[in-house]
Protein backbone atom coordinates (compact mmCIF):
# COMPACT_ATOMS: atom_id res chain seq x y z
CA UNK A 1 0.00 0.00 0.00
CA UNK A 2 0.95 3.26 -0.88
CA UNK A 3 2.46 5.74 2.15
CA UNK A 4 2.44 9.38 2.46
CA UNK A 5 5.85 10.89 3.94
CA UNK A 6 4.45 13.37 6.55
CA UNK A 7 6.78 16.14 7.31
CA UNK A 8 6.45 18.72 10.37
CA UNK A 9 8.51 21.69 10.29
CA UNK A 10 8.60 24.45 12.30
CA UNK A 11 11.31 27.39 12.37
CA UNK A 12 13.05 25.85 15.28
CA UNK A 13 13.31 22.30 14.39
CA UNK A 14 11.73 19.16 12.39
CA UNK A 15 9.31 18.08 14.85
CA UNK A 16 7.77 15.19 12.64
CA UNK A 17 9.08 12.97 9.75
CA UNK A 18 7.88 9.92 8.92
CA UNK A 19 6.22 7.59 6.24
CA UNK A 20 1.93 7.07 7.37
CA UNK A 21 -0.63 5.59 6.30
CA UNK A 22 -3.44 8.97 6.89
CA UNK A 23 -3.36 11.98 7.68
CA UNK A 24 -5.67 14.31 9.71
CA UNK A 25 -5.58 17.89 9.30
CA UNK A 26 -7.01 20.90 11.22
CA UNK A 27 -7.93 23.07 8.14
CA UNK A 28 -9.50 26.55 8.42
CA UNK A 29 -12.83 25.61 6.60
CA UNK A 30 -12.96 22.01 8.35
CA UNK A 31 -11.26 18.75 9.06
CA UNK A 32 -9.73 17.10 6.36
CA UNK A 33 -7.93 13.63 6.09
CA UNK A 34 -5.31 13.18 3.58
CA UNK A 35 -4.69 9.80 2.11
CA UNK A 36 -1.77 8.52 -0.55
CA UNK A 37 -2.26 9.95 -4.26
CA UNK A 38 -4.23 12.86 -3.43
CA UNK A 39 -3.81 15.84 -5.69
CA UNK A 40 -1.62 18.38 -5.54
CA UNK A 41 -2.79 21.05 -2.56
CA UNK A 42 -1.70 23.95 -0.86
CA UNK A 43 -3.93 24.61 2.48
CA UNK A 44 -3.74 26.13 5.59
CA UNK A 45 -4.27 24.86 8.86
CA UNK A 46 -4.94 26.69 12.45
CA UNK A 47 -4.72 25.78 15.72
CA UNK A 48 -6.20 22.17 16.35
CA UNK A 49 -4.66 18.90 15.84
CA UNK A 50 -2.80 16.93 13.45
CA UNK A 51 -3.35 13.36 13.61
CA UNK A 52 -0.91 10.63 11.60
CA UNK A 53 -2.08 6.97 11.44
CA UNK A 54 -0.29 4.58 10.32
CA UNK A 55 -1.09 0.75 10.59
CA UNK A 56 -3.81 1.28 12.93
CA UNK A 57 -2.17 3.29 15.21
CA UNK A 58 -2.10 6.74 15.78
CA UNK A 59 0.20 9.18 16.48
CA UNK A 60 -1.28 12.80 17.18
CA UNK A 61 0.56 16.28 17.55
CA UNK A 62 -0.79 19.68 18.40
CA UNK A 63 -0.17 22.42 16.33
CA UNK A 64 -0.41 26.13 15.59
CA UNK A 65 -1.12 28.21 12.47
CA UNK A 66 0.34 27.43 9.02
CA UNK A 67 0.29 26.15 6.06
CA UNK A 68 0.68 22.50 3.94
CA UNK A 69 1.88 21.63 1.22
CA UNK A 70 0.16 18.04 -0.23
CA UNK A 71 1.91 16.37 -3.23
CA UNK A 72 0.94 12.53 -4.41
CA UNK A 73 3.44 11.46 -1.99
CA UNK A 74 4.02 13.75 0.53
CA UNK A 75 2.57 16.31 2.86
CA UNK A 76 4.38 18.57 4.49
CA UNK A 77 3.13 21.08 7.32
CA UNK A 78 4.90 24.40 7.88
CA UNK A 79 3.95 25.85 11.30
CA UNK A 80 4.81 28.36 14.43
CA UNK A 81 4.59 25.58 16.78
CA UNK A 82 4.35 21.39 16.67
CA UNK A 83 4.30 19.34 19.50
CA UNK A 84 3.90 15.25 19.65
CA UNK A 85 0.92 14.55 22.03
CA UNK A 86 3.08 12.46 24.50
CA UNK A 87 5.62 15.37 24.66
CA UNK A 88 2.96 17.46 25.98
CA UNK A 89 3.70 18.79 29.39
CA UNK A 90 -0.12 18.75 30.75
CA UNK A 91 0.98 20.83 33.87
CA UNK A 92 3.38 23.02 32.14
CA UNK A 93 1.05 23.78 29.32
CA UNK A 94 -1.68 24.22 32.08
CA UNK A 95 0.37 26.89 34.19
CA UNK A 96 1.20 28.81 30.95
CA UNK A 97 -2.79 28.78 30.17
CA UNK A 98 -3.35 30.32 33.35
CA UNK A 99 -0.28 32.80 32.89
CA UNK A 100 -1.87 33.89 30.10
CA UNK A 101 -4.85 34.48 31.29
CA UNK A 102 -3.57 36.51 34.40
CA UNK A 103 -1.59 38.32 31.88
CA UNK A 104 -4.47 39.43 29.87
CA UNK A 105 -6.86 40.29 32.55
CA UNK A 106 -3.91 42.69 33.09
CA UNK A 107 -3.58 45.52 31.24
CA UNK A 108 -1.40 46.00 28.15
CA UNK A 109 -0.52 47.53 25.63
CA UNK A 110 -1.37 46.17 21.92
CA UNK A 111 1.73 44.38 20.84
CA UNK A 112 1.86 42.58 24.80
CA UNK A 113 -1.79 41.87 24.42
CA UNK A 114 -1.26 40.07 20.93
CA UNK A 115 1.78 38.02 21.96
CA UNK A 116 -0.19 36.41 25.68
CA UNK A 117 -3.03 35.78 22.93
CA UNK A 118 -0.73 33.85 20.63
CA UNK A 119 0.60 32.19 23.86
CA UNK A 120 -2.89 31.36 25.36
CA UNK A 121 -3.70 29.59 22.18
CA UNK A 122 -0.90 27.85 21.94
CA UNK A 123 -1.01 26.33 25.63
CA UNK A 124 -4.98 25.59 25.08
CA UNK A 125 -4.38 23.53 21.91
CA UNK A 126 -1.81 21.81 23.62
CA UNK A 127 -4.45 21.16 26.86
CA UNK A 128 -7.43 20.10 24.03
CA UNK A 129 -5.00 18.20 22.43
CA UNK A 130 -3.52 16.23 25.44
CA UNK A 131 -7.02 15.89 27.09
CA UNK A 132 -8.67 14.20 24.33
CA UNK A 133 -6.54 11.44 24.39
CA UNK A 134 -7.16 10.48 27.66
CA UNK A 135 -11.37 9.74 27.03
CA UNK B 1 60.32 52.53 41.10
CA UNK B 2 57.89 49.72 42.27
CA UNK B 3 58.79 46.84 44.72
CA UNK B 4 58.85 43.56 44.10
CA UNK B 5 55.87 42.82 45.96
CA UNK B 6 53.76 45.69 43.96
CA UNK B 7 55.20 43.77 40.91
CA UNK B 8 53.88 40.41 42.03
CA UNK B 9 50.54 41.65 43.34
CA UNK B 10 49.93 42.63 39.33
CA UNK B 11 50.79 39.83 38.07
CA UNK B 12 48.04 38.10 40.08
CA UNK B 13 45.37 40.39 38.82
CA UNK B 14 46.15 40.25 35.29
CA UNK B 15 46.34 36.18 35.86
CA UNK B 16 42.79 36.51 37.20
CA UNK B 17 41.66 39.28 34.57
CA UNK B 18 43.04 37.11 31.45
CA UNK B 19 41.21 33.58 33.05
CA UNK B 20 37.91 35.35 32.98
CA UNK B 21 38.41 36.53 29.73
CA UNK B 22 39.28 33.19 28.55
CA UNK B 23 36.07 31.91 30.10
CA UNK B 24 34.05 34.35 28.31
CA UNK B 25 35.67 33.46 24.93
CA UNK B 26 34.62 29.96 25.01
CA UNK B 27 30.81 30.74 26.64
CA UNK B 28 31.02 32.85 23.30
CA UNK B 29 32.28 30.51 20.65
CA UNK B 30 29.91 27.91 22.46
CA UNK B 31 26.97 30.19 21.93
CA UNK B 32 28.10 31.38 18.39
CA UNK B 33 27.46 27.76 16.87
CA UNK B 34 24.61 27.02 19.07
CA UNK B 35 22.89 30.66 16.88
CA UNK B 36 24.62 28.76 13.62
CA UNK B 37 22.90 25.52 14.70
CA UNK B 38 19.34 27.26 14.88
CA UNK B 39 19.74 29.12 12.15
CA UNK B 40 20.07 25.45 10.40
CA UNK B 41 17.54 24.02 12.33
CA UNK B 42 15.05 26.62 10.27
CA UNK B 43 16.13 25.21 7.01
CA UNK B 44 13.84 22.52 6.24
CA UNK B 45 11.20 25.64 7.30
CA UNK B 46 12.73 28.05 4.67
CA UNK B 47 12.57 25.74 2.09
CA UNK B 48 9.21 24.55 2.42
CA UNK B 49 8.27 28.13 2.70
CA UNK B 50 9.61 28.78 -0.41
CA UNK B 51 7.96 26.29 -2.10
CA UNK B 52 4.52 27.37 -0.94
CA UNK B 53 5.66 31.29 -1.81
CA UNK B 54 6.34 30.08 -5.44
CA UNK B 55 3.67 28.04 -5.57
CA UNK B 56 1.02 30.46 -4.37
CA UNK B 57 2.57 33.71 -6.62
CA UNK B 58 2.34 31.94 -9.63
CA UNK B 59 -1.34 31.20 -8.73
CA UNK B 60 -2.38 34.24 -7.56
CA UNK B 61 -1.24 36.35 -10.70
CA UNK B 62 -1.42 40.32 -9.81
CA UNK B 63 -1.29 40.26 -6.03
CA UNK B 64 -2.00 43.01 -3.45
CA UNK B 65 -1.55 43.31 0.27
CA UNK B 66 -1.92 46.03 2.81
CA UNK B 67 1.52 44.90 4.08
CA UNK B 68 3.00 45.34 0.12
CA UNK B 69 1.31 48.98 -0.49
CA UNK B 70 4.24 51.41 -1.38
CA UNK B 71 3.30 54.73 0.00
CA UNK B 72 5.41 57.96 -0.04
CA UNK B 73 8.21 57.93 2.46
CA UNK B 74 6.71 60.46 5.42
CA UNK B 75 7.89 58.02 8.43
CA UNK B 76 10.30 55.92 8.44
CA UNK B 77 10.44 52.82 11.22
CA UNK B 78 13.43 50.99 12.02
CA UNK B 79 14.09 47.80 14.30
CA UNK B 80 17.39 48.27 15.79
CA UNK B 81 18.73 44.77 16.93
CA UNK B 82 21.72 45.24 19.36
CA UNK B 83 23.29 43.51 22.44
CA UNK B 84 22.22 43.03 25.47
CA UNK B 85 25.32 43.16 26.61
CA UNK B 86 28.90 44.91 25.91
CA UNK B 87 32.52 43.39 26.14
CA UNK B 88 31.85 42.62 22.09
CA UNK B 89 34.16 44.72 20.76
CA UNK B 90 33.62 47.62 18.28
CA UNK B 91 29.87 45.89 17.46
CA UNK B 92 27.46 47.95 18.72
CA UNK B 93 29.65 50.95 17.99
CA UNK B 94 29.46 50.00 14.54
CA UNK B 95 25.93 49.43 14.39
CA UNK B 96 24.96 52.50 16.14
CA UNK B 97 26.81 54.50 13.96
CA UNK B 98 24.64 53.44 11.16
CA UNK B 99 21.94 54.03 13.33
CA UNK B 100 23.04 57.98 13.77
CA UNK B 101 22.82 58.01 9.93
CA UNK B 102 18.49 58.07 9.91
CA UNK B 103 17.28 61.07 9.99
CA UNK B 104 15.69 62.43 13.54
CA UNK B 105 12.66 63.56 12.79
CA UNK B 106 11.19 61.56 10.88
CA UNK B 107 12.07 57.88 12.11
CA UNK B 108 10.94 56.04 15.17
CA UNK B 109 12.96 53.10 16.35
CA UNK B 110 11.60 49.37 17.62
CA UNK B 111 14.70 48.29 19.84
CA UNK B 112 15.77 44.37 20.12
CA UNK B 113 18.61 44.40 22.92
CA UNK B 114 19.15 46.82 25.65
CA UNK B 115 22.05 48.60 23.77
CA UNK B 116 20.09 49.80 21.15
CA UNK B 117 17.29 51.33 23.69
CA UNK B 118 19.88 52.87 25.98
CA UNK B 119 21.45 54.54 22.84
CA UNK B 120 17.97 55.79 21.82
CA UNK B 121 16.92 57.05 24.98
CA UNK B 122 20.54 58.60 25.28
CA UNK B 123 20.04 60.65 22.26
CA UNK B 124 16.63 61.39 22.63
CA UNK B 125 15.17 59.33 19.79
CA UNK B 126 11.83 58.29 19.19
CA UNK B 127 11.08 55.23 20.70
CA UNK B 128 8.22 52.79 19.76
CA UNK B 129 9.03 49.95 21.49
CA UNK B 130 11.39 47.24 22.96
CA UNK B 131 11.79 43.76 22.70
CA UNK B 132 14.49 41.39 24.23
CA UNK B 133 15.42 38.11 22.90
CA UNK B 134 17.70 35.57 24.39
CA UNK B 135 20.81 33.87 23.74
CA UNK B 136 19.10 31.81 21.15
CA UNK B 137 15.98 33.69 19.95
CA UNK B 138 13.00 32.19 20.08
CA UNK B 139 10.57 32.05 17.12
CA UNK B 140 7.92 33.71 19.43
CA UNK B 141 10.04 36.27 20.32
CA UNK B 142 10.79 37.34 16.63
CA UNK B 143 7.08 36.94 16.16
CA UNK B 144 6.07 39.70 18.79
CA UNK B 145 8.51 41.94 16.91
CA UNK B 146 7.53 41.48 13.55
CA UNK B 147 3.64 41.83 14.54
CA UNK B 148 4.34 45.09 15.83
CA UNK B 149 6.26 46.55 13.12
CA UNK B 150 3.63 45.01 10.85
CA UNK B 151 1.04 47.04 13.05
CA UNK B 152 3.14 50.06 12.91
CA UNK B 153 2.99 49.51 8.71
CA UNK B 154 -0.84 49.15 8.28
CA UNK B 155 -1.72 51.49 10.55
CA UNK B 156 -0.41 53.96 8.94
CA UNK B 157 2.47 55.39 11.78
CA UNK B 158 5.02 54.44 9.29
CA UNK B 159 5.38 54.15 6.06
CA UNK B 160 8.10 52.11 5.30
CA UNK B 161 10.20 49.99 8.18
CA UNK B 162 13.93 48.82 7.80
CA UNK B 163 16.12 46.41 10.06
CA UNK B 164 19.04 47.37 11.23
CA UNK B 165 21.19 44.47 12.29
CA UNK B 166 24.64 43.03 12.48
CA UNK B 167 24.86 40.63 9.21
CA UNK B 168 27.00 37.86 10.40
CA UNK B 169 29.88 37.47 7.65
CA UNK B 170 32.31 34.92 8.87
CA UNK B 171 34.01 34.49 12.20
CA UNK B 172 36.21 37.68 11.74
CA UNK B 173 33.88 40.30 10.20
CA UNK B 174 30.19 41.72 10.95
CA UNK B 175 28.82 44.10 9.08
CA UNK B 176 25.94 46.83 9.98
CA UNK B 177 23.35 46.28 7.40
CA UNK B 178 19.55 47.91 6.60
CA UNK B 179 16.84 45.73 5.15
CA UNK B 180 13.57 46.53 4.48
CA UNK B 181 10.89 44.48 5.83
CA UNK B 182 7.99 46.60 4.89
CA UNK B 183 6.33 47.35 2.26
CA UNK B 184 6.69 43.77 1.93
CA UNK B 185 8.86 42.26 -1.03
CA UNK B 186 8.87 38.53 -1.71
CA UNK B 187 11.57 36.91 -2.10
CA UNK B 188 13.42 32.93 -1.65
CA UNK B 189 14.43 32.56 2.00
CA UNK B 190 17.58 31.59 2.78
CA UNK B 191 17.93 29.57 5.65
CA UNK B 192 21.87 29.89 6.25
CA UNK B 193 23.82 32.47 8.28
CA UNK B 194 25.96 34.34 5.64
CA UNK B 195 26.95 37.05 4.49
CA UNK B 196 24.86 36.51 1.00
CA UNK B 197 23.39 39.55 0.22
CA UNK B 198 19.50 40.27 -0.78
CA UNK B 199 17.70 36.45 -0.77
CA UNK B 200 17.18 35.72 -4.89
CA UNK B 201 14.00 35.68 -6.37
CA UNK B 202 11.64 32.62 -6.29
CA UNK B 203 12.04 29.91 -9.34
CA UNK B 204 8.87 29.20 -10.64
CA UNK B 205 6.53 26.59 -9.35
CA UNK B 206 6.79 23.18 -11.39
CA UNK B 207 3.94 21.72 -10.14
CA UNK B 208 0.01 22.92 -10.61
CA UNK B 209 -1.60 22.95 -7.22
CA UNK B 210 -5.26 22.84 -5.99
CA UNK B 211 -5.69 25.68 -3.45
CA UNK B 212 -7.80 25.72 -0.69
CA UNK B 213 -8.91 29.04 0.14
CA UNK B 214 -7.45 31.03 -3.05
CA UNK B 215 -4.42 31.70 -4.14
CA UNK B 216 -4.49 35.66 -3.01
CA UNK B 217 -6.29 34.62 0.06
CA UNK B 218 -3.58 32.18 0.85
CA UNK B 219 -0.93 34.60 0.01
CA UNK B 220 -2.19 36.97 2.25
CA UNK B 221 -2.42 34.60 5.25
CA UNK B 222 1.44 33.48 4.71
CA UNK B 223 2.93 37.15 3.89
CA UNK B 224 3.05 38.09 8.07
CA UNK B 225 4.23 34.60 8.39
CA UNK B 226 7.12 35.13 5.92
CA UNK B 227 8.16 38.23 7.51
CA UNK B 228 7.62 36.99 10.82
CA UNK B 229 10.57 34.08 9.55
CA UNK B 230 12.38 37.23 8.26
CA UNK B 231 12.72 38.80 11.41
CA UNK B 232 13.78 35.47 13.13
CA UNK B 233 16.97 35.02 10.46
CA UNK B 234 17.91 38.63 11.33
CA UNK B 235 17.57 38.23 14.95
CA UNK B 236 19.68 34.43 14.41
CA UNK B 237 22.29 36.47 12.93
CA UNK B 238 22.73 39.33 15.02
CA UNK B 239 23.20 36.96 17.92
CA UNK B 240 25.63 35.01 16.07
CA UNK B 241 27.62 38.41 15.04
CA UNK B 242 27.46 39.02 18.75
CA UNK B 243 28.83 36.11 19.64
CA UNK B 244 31.40 35.70 17.50
CA UNK B 245 32.77 39.39 18.02
CA UNK B 246 32.49 38.85 21.76
CA UNK B 247 34.66 35.63 20.87
CA UNK B 248 37.18 37.97 19.19
CA UNK B 249 37.34 40.34 21.57
CA UNK B 250 37.82 38.37 24.38
CA UNK B 251 40.61 36.68 22.59
CA UNK B 252 42.17 39.43 22.34
CA UNK B 253 42.14 40.67 25.56
CA UNK B 254 43.28 37.24 27.13
CA UNK B 255 46.17 37.44 24.43
CA UNK B 256 47.26 40.99 25.65
CA UNK B 257 46.88 40.26 28.88
CA UNK B 258 49.37 36.88 28.58
CA UNK B 259 51.65 39.14 26.82
CA UNK B 260 51.70 41.79 30.02
CA UNK B 261 52.36 38.79 32.49
CA UNK B 262 55.34 37.92 30.35
CA UNK B 263 56.68 41.55 30.68
CA UNK B 264 55.51 42.19 33.74
CA UNK B 265 57.55 38.55 34.99
CA UNK B 266 60.86 39.83 33.15
CA UNK B 267 60.35 42.98 34.89
CA UNK B 268 60.29 41.37 38.63
CA UNK B 269 62.87 38.98 37.89
CA UNK B 270 65.09 41.86 37.12
CA UNK B 271 64.30 43.52 40.12
CA UNK B 272 64.60 40.61 42.18
CA UNK B 273 67.84 40.14 40.87
CA UNK B 274 69.50 43.76 41.09
CA UNK B 275 67.86 43.49 45.11
CA UNK B 276 70.03 40.53 44.94
CA UNK B 277 73.16 41.81 43.89
CA UNK B 278 72.77 44.83 46.09
CA UNK B 279 72.35 42.88 48.86
CA UNK B 280 75.49 41.11 48.26
CA UNK B 281 77.19 44.41 47.78
CA UNK B 282 76.43 45.67 50.70
CA UNK B 283 77.47 42.59 52.77
CA UNK B 284 80.86 42.85 50.80
CA UNK B 285 81.70 46.15 51.43
CA UNK B 286 80.82 45.95 54.95
CA UNK B 287 82.77 43.15 55.87
CA UNK B 288 85.40 44.53 53.94
CA UNK B 289 85.00 47.74 56.02
CA UNK B 290 85.12 45.38 59.08
CA UNK B 291 88.19 43.63 58.10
Amino acid sequence: MATLKLEIVTPEAKVYSADVDMVTLPGVEGEMGIFPMHIPLMTQITHGEIIARKGGEEFPLAVGEGFVQVTGDRVAVLTDMAIKADDIDEQKAEEARKRAEARLAEKLTEEEHASVQAALLHSLTQLNVKRRRRQ
Amino acid sequence: MPSTRDIRRRIKSVKNTAQITKAMQMVASAKMRKAQQAALAGRPYATLMNEVLAAATAGAGEFTHPLTEHRPLRKRAVILISSDKGLCGALNTNLLREAVKFDKDTTVFVCAGRKGSQWAARLKRELAAEFTYKDIPAFAEARAISKFAQELFTSGKADQVDVLFTNFINTLTQKPEVRTLLPGRITALDAEISGKGEAKDLGQAAQEYLFEPAPAQLLGTLLPHYLNYQVFQFLLEAKASEQSARMVAMKNATDNAKQLIKDLTLEYNKLRQANITKELLEITSAAMAMG
